[in-house]
C-alpha cells in the first residue's frame, strides 16, 4: 500500500500537467466537435458522421496512409544496409556519418519542407524531374526525415546481436543471403516492427512537410484538420479527424506491440566488435554512399540558394534576416525570433527533463503486486498519448480551452515552451526508459548492503548511467522544440515569434526577398540544430530513443 | 585430411595465431588444448572460414580452401553455448542444413528423428531452445551439426558452459557420438579434462603457437616443456639437483628437469625418499599431503588411507616412475 501511494506520489506531477495541458485541451477540442452547442447542446455526433462520410475525408485518410506506408517502406529499405554498414562494420569516417545521419531527424519541418521545394521546384537543381507538388515529392520528405529512426533504431539491435548464431548457420551450409534471412532477419524483427512501427506513426502525423511541401492539392488528415480549424472554422469536422488519428495511432501502437513479441524474449547483448569491411560488404557500403548523398543534396540546395541573390554569390539573404522583411511582413526582425525560439527551446528542454525523468522513474520502478504493475502499464500507455495526438489538434485545443476564463494563460510564457515539451516528451522517456529499465537491481541491493542509504545508492549506481542519456535527451529535446511548428503555429503570439513560424510566414508571401530571407531563416535554423545534434551524438549513447 | 601450413592469423598487425602447422587424419578426434587467449580459438575459426589467414595455407585433402567461403567448406561449427537459433524449435533447429539443401520434409523428419535420438532429446521437436536446459541445448547443437554431415566437425569450447557434473557425463556422450558417426573433429578447449574424455590427438597451444602436438598418451607421457607439463594437470615441476633425487630414487637416467603428478610420491615407510610432512587434508578417496623432502623440497603426495603421521613429523615416501615424467629442458616455470 505504501508502495502504491509513493509510486503515486512521484507519478502526480507529470499526470496534472498531462492532464492539465494536454487531456483537457484535446478533450476540449475533441468536445466542441461532438457537443457543438455546447454542454447544454447535448451530444451530438451527427455533424462530426457527416464529416466522415464526406468524398475529401477519404480521400485525405487514404492518401494519409498511402503516402504514409510507402514512405516506412522506402525508410526501411534505404536504413536496413545502413544500419549494417554504420553499426557492424568499421571504417574510416563512420562516426561522422553516423553523426551527418542523425541530423535530417530533427531538421525543423519545416526547413525540411523548403528544402526540398527548393531542390525540386522549376528551375531549381532538380526541377526537370517534375515532381514539385507532386505525392512523390512528400513521400521523399518523408523519408529524408524518418530514415534515420531506422538507422538508428535497427543499428543499435544488430550492433547488439551475436555474430555467432550466423557464423553456425553458415558453418551449416546456409549462404550470406540464407543467413541474412533465415537467422539475422527474424533476430533484427522486432527491432525492424519498432523502426517501421514509429516511422509510420512519425509519417502519419507529420504536418510541416505535408504542407509545405503538398501544397494546396495534397492534404493528409493532420494537414486537413489545420485546414478545417484555421481556415473553415469546421471544429465538427476537425474532432472527427482527430478522433480518427487517434484511435489509428492506437491501433498502430498495439500492432506493433505483437510484433515486437518474439518466441524468446531473452536476448543475449554482447557488442559484437565490427569488422573490417569485406568485398561482400561493398554493395551496403555503396548504398549507404547514396543514402548519404541523397540526404544532403535538399540541404545543399537550400544553403545554396540562401547564398545567391540578384543572380551572385552574397549573404544578403543573411543580412535581411535583421530586418522585418518585405514591406515590414514580420512584427520583429528574424533574428529576435532566433532568440525567441533559443529561449523557448531551453524552457522547453527543461520542462520535458523534468517531466520526462519523473516518468522514467515512475515506469521502470520494480512492480511487487499486480495492483502496481497495472498502475505502471495503465501510466506508460497515457505518457505516450502526446506521440499519438495530432500537434495540431494539441495546439488548437490549448488555444481553445486555455484561452478564455476561468484561466486565460495565452499570455502565459511557458505556455508555448509546454507545449513543446509535452511534444518532446515521449522521445525524452523512451531514451531514458531503457537506460533505468537496464539496471541490474542487484547493483542497488549491493549498493544497499554495503551501507549505502538511497540518496547515496542513486548517486553510486543510477546517475553514473543516467547521466549521459539524460543530456543526450536534453539535446533532443532542445532540437524538438527549436523545430517544433505544428503547435507553435497556433499559441505563438504574434509579437513573440519563433523561428520556424516567420519561415512559414515568410513562404506564405510573394516577393524574392521574403523568400529569400526564408531560406536563409531556415539555414540558422537547421544548423542551430544540427549543431546541437552533433553535439549529443558526442555522447554516444547507444539507443536514443529505443522504441 | 585437414591440412594446415605454416598458418598465421593476425588482428591488425598482433599475430592470435602465429605458424600454425597441423594435419588432423580422416576420422580422429584432435584437441586443441591451451589457455584462454592462446589463440585456439582464432585457429578454429580460421579453418571455419570466419577469419582469414595473414599468412600459410588451410588445405583439405590437398585442395587449397582460401577464397572459399565459409557456407561451401562443409565443416560444422559448434559454439560454446549452441548458439541455437532461438526463434526456431528444436526440430526446426536441427534440421536447418537439411531444410538448406531443399530435402524433402519426410527425409528431414526422419532424419531429426534420428539425431535426436542419437543424443538422447527424444520428443523435444517442438520445444523452443528457452525451454532447454543448458546440456540439452548443448546436444541440440551437436545434433544440428552433425545433421549437415559434415565432413569436418569444429567443437569450440562445448562442455565449458556446463556446471561439472553435467560436464563429465555429457563428455562421455559426446565421445560416444562422435565415434559413432564417425566424424573427424576439432575440439577447443582449455580443460584438459575435456581433452581427454574426447580425443584421441592432442595439440597444445601457448601464445598463438603450437607447442606440442600428438597422439595423446605420448603428449601425457612426454609433455614438451614445464609449462606444458603443468598445463596438462602435472602438479609441480623440478629442475637441477631436486629433479636429480627424484629421477634417481624412480630409477630413472637423470633429466634436466621432471614434472610430478600429485600421486607421484606415495607415503612408504621403506621408501627410497624422507620429509617432513607439512600438511595434510583428507579427500573422499586418498589423502592428499605436502611434504618438504629431503634434497628436494616442497612436493605433493598421497597416502592411501588416513593420516600417516601429524604435521612436523617424518614421513618416507615411494616414487611411482608411471606419474612422473622427464623433461628436455625447463626455460620458464610457471606457478
Amino acid at each position: 500500500m505504501r508502495r502504491t501511494l509513493s509510486l503515486v506520489a512521484l507519478a502526480a506531477a507529470p499526470v496534472v500537467v498531462l492532464t492539465l495541458f494536454f487531456l483537457l485541451p484535446v478533450g476540449g477540442m475533441l468536445a466542441r466537435g461532438l457537443w457543438p452547442d455546447g454542454a447544454d447542446g447535448g451530444f451530438d455526433p451527427g455533424a462530426a458522421l457527416e464529416v466522415l462520410a464526406r468524398p475529401r475525408t477519404g480521400r485525405v485518410v487514404w492518401f494519409t496512409v498511402w503516402t504514409s506506408s510507402a514512405a516506412t517502406a522506402v525508410a526501411v529499405l534505404l536504413g536496413l544496409p545502413a544500419a549494417y554498414a554504420l553499426h557492424r562494420l568499421r571504417w574510416r569516417g563512420r562516426a561522422a556519418v553516423r553523426a551527418a545521419l542523425l541530423v535530417p531527424f530533427v531538421l525543423p519541418t519545416v526547413v525540411v519542407g523548403v528544402a526540398f521545394r527548393q531542390l525540386l521546384r522549376e528551375g531549381g537543381p532538380l526541377g526537370f524531374l517534375g515532381l514539385d507538388q507532386t505525392p512523390a515529392a512528400i513521400v521523399m520528405g518523408l523519408v529524408f526525415f524518418n530514415v534515420s529512426v531506422v538507422v538508428r533504431t535497427v543499428g543499435a539491435a544488430w550492433e547488439g546481436l551475436d555474430r555467432r548464431p550466423a557464423e553456425a548457420a553458415a558453418a551449416l551450409g546456409a549462404s550470406p543471403a540464407t543467413v541474412f534471412r533465415t537467422v539475422t532477419l527474424p533476430a533484427l524483427r522486432p527491432a525492424v516492427a519498432s523502426a517501421a512501427g514509429v516511422v509510420f506513426l512519425f509519417c502519419a502525423t507529420a504536418f510541416g512537410v505535408v504542407l509545405t511541401l503538398g501544397g494546396v492539392r495534397y492534404a493528409s488528415v493532420e494537414t486537413e484538420i489545420y485546414l478545417l480549424t484555421t481556415v473553415l472554422y469546421d471544429q465538427a469536422g476537425a474532432a472527427a479527424l482527430s478522433i480518427v488519428q487517434l484511435l489509428a495511432v492506437v491501433a498502430l501502437l498495439v500492432v506493433t506491440g505483437r510484433l515486437r513479441r518474439v518466441a524468446d524474449a531473452t536476448v543475449q547483448r554482447v557488442t559484437a566488435r565490427p569488422q573490417r569491411p569485406r568485398r561482400a560488404d561493398a554493395p551496403q557500403l555503396a548504398l549507404t554512399g547514396l543514402l548519404v548523398v541523397a540526404l544532403a543534396t535538399p540541404i545543399a540546395a537550400l544553403v545554396v540558394r540562401s547564398l545567391r541573390d540578384d543572380g551572385r554569390w552574397s549573404l544578403a539573404n543573411y543580412t535581411a534576416l535583421q530586418t522585418r522583411g518585405d514591406d515590414g511582413l514580420l512584427v520583429v526582425p528574424a533574428t529576435t525570433a532566433l532568440r525567441n525560439s533559443l529561449q523557448t527551446a531551453v524552457d522547453a528542454t527543461w520542462i520535458a527533463l523534468l517531466l520526462g525523468l519523473l516518468v522514467a522513474v515512475v515506469l521502470t520502478g520494480r512492480s511487487r503486486s499486480r495492483a502496481e504493475r497495472r498502475t505502471r502499464a495503465v501510466l506508460d500507455g497515457f505518457f505516450m498519448l502526446p506521440l499519438g495526438v495530432s500537434a495540431v489538434t494539441l495546439g488548437f485545443g490549448l488555444l481553445v480551452t486555455l484561452g478564455r476564463e476561468p484561466l486565460d494563460l495565452r499570455t502565459w510564457p511557458l505556455l508555448v515552451p509546454l507545449a513543446q515539451a509535452l511534444v518532446a516528451l515521449p522521445l525524452v522517456v523512451r531514451t531514458l526508459v531503457p537506460v533505468l529499465a537496464g539496471i541490474d537491481d542487484r547493483q542497488r541491493q549491493a549498493a544497499a548492503s554495503l551501507g549505502a542509504g538511497p540518496l547515496r545508492t542513486a548517486l553510486t549506481v543510477d546517475v553514473p548511467v543516467v547521466a549521459r542519456p539524460l543530456l543526450a535527451s536534453a539535446g533532443f529535446a532542445f532540437a524538438v522544440s527549436l523545430g517544433e511548428f505544428g503547435a507553435t503555429s497556433f499559441l505563438s503570439r504574434a509579437d513573440h515569434p519563433t523561428l520556424p513560424v516567420v519561415v512559414v510566414r515568410l513562404l506564405g508571401r510573394p516577393g524574392e526577398q521574403n523568400y529569400g530571407m526564408a531560406l536563409a531563416a531556415a539555414v540558422v535554423l537547421a544548423a542551430t540544430t544540427a549543431l546541437v545534434v552533433l553535439a549529443v551524438e558526442r555522447l554516444r549513447v547507444p539507443a536514443l530513443g529505443a522504441w | 585430411m585437414l591440412r594446415l601450413d605454416d598458418v598465421t592469423v593476425a588482428y591488425d598487425g598482433v599475430p592470435a595465431v602465429a605458424g600454425a602447422t597441423l594435419d588432423v587424419p580422416d576420422g580422429s578426434v584432435v584437441a586443441v588444448l591451451g589457455p584462454s587467449g592462446c589463440g585456439k580459438s582464432t585457429l578454429l575459426r580460421a579453418v571455419a572460414g570466419l577469419e582469414p589467414p595473414t599468412h600459410g595455407t588451410i588445405a583439405w585433402d590437398d585442395a587449397d580452401l582460401a577464397g572459399v567461403p565459409t557456407h561451401k567448406r562443409g565443416f560444422a561449427l559448434m559454439f560454446q553455448e549452441g548458439q541455437l537459433f532461438s526463434h526456431l524449435t528444436v526440430a526446426r533447429n536441427v534440421g536447418y542444413a537439411l531444410r538448406l539443401r531443399r530435402t524433402s520434409r519426410a527425409d528431414v523428419a526422419a532424419r531429426v528423428g534420428e539425431l535426436l535420438a542419437l543424443v538422447g532429446l527424444e520428443g523435444y521437436d517442438d520445444r523452443l531452445p528457452a525451454t532447454l536446459s543448458g546440456g540439452e541445448r548443448q546436444r541440440v547443437a551437436l545434433a544440428r551439426s552433425l545433421a549437415a554431415r559434415p565432413r569436418l566437425l569444429l567443437l569450440d569450447e562445448p562442455l565449458s558452459a556446463l556446471d561439472a557434473g553435467l560436464r563429465e557425463r555429457l563428455a562421455g556422450e559426446l565421445h560416444a557420438i562422435l565415434r559413432e558417426a564417425g566424424t573427424t573433429s576439432i575440439v577447443v578447449t582449455h580443460d584438459q579434462e575435456e581433452a581427454f574424455a574426447l580425443a584421441d590427438r592432442l595439440v597444445v597451444m601457448r601464445e598463438g603457437r603450437i607447442v606440442q602436438q600428438g597422439p595423446i598418451e605420448e603428449v601425457w607421457a612426454a609433455p614438451a616443456d614445464a609449462d606444458t607439463a603443468l598445463f596438462l594437470g602435472y602438479a609441480r615441476v623440478l629442475e637441477g639437483d631436486a629433479a636429480d633425487v627424484v629421477l634417481d630414487a624412480a630409477g630413472l637416467t637423470l633429466a634436466p628437469a621432471v614434472a610430478l603428478r600429485r600421486s607421484a610420491l606415495t607415503v612408504a615407510a621403506d621408501g627410497p625418499l624422507a620429509g617432513r610432512l607439512v600438511s595434510a587434508r583428507a579427500t573422499p578417496e586418498v589423502t592428499r599431503l605436502v611434504v618438504d623432502v629431503d634434497g628436494v623440497g616442497e612436493v605433493d603426495a598421497v597416502a592411501s588411507s588416513g593420516l600417516p603421521a601429524g604435521p612436523g613429523e617424518r614421513v618416507g615416501l615411494a616414487v611411482d616412475p608411471g606419474r612422473l615424467a622427464r623433461l628436455p629442458r625447463t626455460q620458464h616455470v610457471a606457478g
